[in-house]
């Protein structure tokens, strides 16, 4: 609109002179006065005191760096103009700015107050570019920004005396709103002011009964982008450290080549890590004794069994509950369970799986391993079964082994939740 | 399904020792018609070679493996894919299974069995490991209908007690046959019941899918 207007004539211009660059070095804000005065010969201080100048002008120069800021390319990269051509939702909030322009040119109109119409537009222009400037520069740039912004930022942040300044910032803004409507009540020249004041306070309401859910819904859209960008921040930075780990454990495989075993056991743990550092809400960090949730639970048991007897433990589970002293005898059956399996069938994985329901817990531990015949099995395993079937059991569980020689085995453990499940 | 003609098979992904793995664990059991590593080269290529099926990583730079399915599906939706990862994060494998492929197997997976699970993608058949179960009983557990009063068809919405039954057994490590053993049923039931959740996977607009991916999304 206003701002592409001037971003070409700002470009012929350049064209002519040879290209205007915002000054990486002479910055206090966007570099813009430094990149001026490098251009023009004039001195960085005098171009910023006519800034100020200007802007005491009904705000027209802040408006004017802005726009500047926004279309100036920077020493060595592109301008923030070009980006935010393509950034819609910029340009809708820069928009969304426009009901809030007619509400204080109005406003001022009612209250005849000509001045506040006149700062109107000024600002509008400077807030719209603002949040293009913000949304669209590079990191480095918002970096900046944002040490700038810092300590007006920080006027908000809660603090230890929140509730002090709370009663102060409540206090202050009582008197502010009380003097400025005395003021505007009697300082003009007929009382009759009272009435365009209530309808100027219509015309308020008016204007967020229309536009209030159009900008709640853009700031809720902001709030969503923001957390979806520190998450990829985040990601980045796990990425970096999984990468690291990872090529520690591929040179120790290397040198360890000779001896599969070895190599074996360094891929799988570090298999393990990844696993917990990827999906830690998954695996809740929490290990054996230290788990606090079923699922935790579960894949704590997969964590120790795979090392102890190298056999890999696939571990699947649906939902999960806070653990509880029963849910905890229940793990320490299809520890038992899994370990079997591990230990006894000769299959190549155990398949462990998980469920929570509203009223129950289950834990399956599956093998293709060899198998047993129920009827006629060793005393030792017996005794196993009878463990896992009794530790269960004395706690309100159930426990059902399907097996047969040649077709793997598999034990289903169960045990009815006492509260309702998370 | 022995007296089928070998599937053609196109491989994607970012990794070259990880493709050439894969090639040679498939030896002659398929005919690898190409690879790419990246998601404009594989739109490309698969494109021009018309695979049967595409194996094809979650994880690709530029998009992932969805980019590649939406590229693909538009002018070639006869293509199959089969999505290989070794990352498990929930959120990816639905979107990918959501953009449109077949099945889901985990990079673990032995040779013999990615080949089964090529063969019945190439039949037009789903894939679920455990792993890609237990999600989707996680995602559809729990979640009563009227949650989503908008849903065109509430079917869709939710998962038929039989089919939670398929996919437990699944998700406890049964491969089809063991499925169709324990249920009595056929295997072809065993696939129209996993096709069938598939499908509503896919299909259904429950906004539930997408909280409770965003929900698990912890990194």
């Amino acid at each position: 609109m206003r701002g592409r207007g001037r971003h070409q004539r700002f470009q012929r211009r350049g064209l002519h002179f040879g290209p205007c660059r915002r000054s990486t070095e002479d910055r206090m804000f966007g570099g813009v006065a430094g990149g001026l005065a490098q251009r023009t010969g004039i001195d960085v201080t005098v171009v910023r005191i006519g800034f100020v100048l200007v802007s005491l002008a009904g705000g027209f120069g802040a408006a004017l760096y802005l726009v500047l800021w926004l279309v100036t390319p920077m020493e060595g990269t592109g301008s923030i103009a070009a980006r935010a051509t393509r950034d819609r939702r910029g340009i809708l909030l820069a928009a969304s700015f426009l009901p809030l322009l007619a509400l204080t040119a109005i406003l001022g109109h009612v209250v005849a107050l000509g001045f506040v119409s006149s700062f109107g537009w000024p600002l509008f222009v400077a807030a719209a570019a603002l949040v293009l400037i913000w949304r669209n520069c590079d990191e480095q740039e918002r970096a900046w920004l944002h040490h700038v912004a810092d300590p007006i930022i920080r006027i908000g942040v809660p603090s230890e005396h929140r509730w002090r300044r709370l009663v102060a910032r409540c206090a202050l803004g009582a008197v502010l709103l009380v003097g400025g409507t005395t003021t505007l009540v009697l300082g003009h020249p007929s009382r009759a002011v009272l009435r365009p004041l209530g309808g100027a306070l219509l015309v308020v309401a008016g204007f967020a009964v229309i536009f209030g859910p159009w900008w709640l819904s853009i700031a809720r859209d902001l709030v969503a982008e923001r957390e979806a960008r520190l998450r990829a921040e985040d990601r980045a930075e796990m990425a970096a450290r999984v990468h690291d780990s990872v090529l520690q454990t591929l040179a120790m495989i290397q040198r360890s080549a000779d001896r599969p075993q070895r190599v074996v056991q360094l891929a799988r743990s570090q298999e393990r890590q990844l696993r917990s550092w990827l999906f830690e809400g998954e695996v809740r960090g929490a290990v054996g004794d230290g788990a606090v949730t079923l699922a935790a639970g579960v894949q704590a048991i997969a964590d120790e069994v795979e090392p102890d007897y190298g056999v890999p433990v696939d571990v699947v589970t649906v939902g999960d509950c806070p653990l509880d002293e029963e849910l905890r005898e229940l793990l320490g059956a299809a520890r038992e369970a899994t370990v079997n399996a591990a230990k006894w069938s000769g299959a190549p994985m155990v398949s462990l799986f998980a469920e929570v329901e509203p009223d129950r817990a289950s834990v399956y531990v599956r093998d293709r391993g060899r198998g047993f015949d129920p009827g006629s099995v060793g005393e030792d395993r017996r005794g196993i079964a009878e463990s896992i079937r009794g530790r269960v059991s004395r706690h309100g569980g159930r426990v059902a082994i399907r097996t047969s020689p040649g077709e793997g085995t598999e034990v289903e453990l169960s045990m009815p939740l006492a509260g309702a499940p998370r | 399904m022995s007296k089928r003609t070998r599937p053609r098979v196109f491989l994607v992904d970012d990794h070259h020792l990880f493709r050439a793995g894969v090639r040679a664990e498939l030896g002659d059991s398929v005919e690898v018609v190409g690879e790419a590593d990246e998601v404009a080269a594989a739109v490309e290529l698969i494109g021009e070679r018309e695979p049967e099926v595409v194996l094809l990583d979650v994880h690709l730079p530029d998009g992932g493996g969805q980019a590649v399915i939406e590229a693909v599906r538009v002018e070639h939706p006869d293509v199959r894919f089969l999505a290989l990862s070794v990352s498990d994060a929930p959120e990816d494998v639905i979107a990918v299974i959501r953009a449109g492929a077949r099945g889901y197997v985990t990079k673990a997976i032995s040779g013999a069995e990615l080949i089964e699970a090529i063969e019945r993608v190439a039949d037009g058949d789903a894939v679920f490991s455990p792993r890609l179960a237990g999600f989707v009983l996680d995602a559809f557990a729990g979640m009563p209908a009227e949650e989503s009063p908008a849903s065109v068809d509430p079917e869709l919405d939710q998962l038929s007690s039989r089919e939670r039954e398929v996919l437990r057994l699944i998700a406890r490590g049964y491969t089809y046959k063991e499925v169709a053993r324990e249920l009595s049923i056929a295997i072809k039931t065993v696939e129209t019941h996993v096709s069938a959740v598939l499908r509503k996977l896919q299909l259904t607009s429950r906004h539930q899918l997408t909280y409770w991916a965003a929900n698990r999304r912890l990194v």
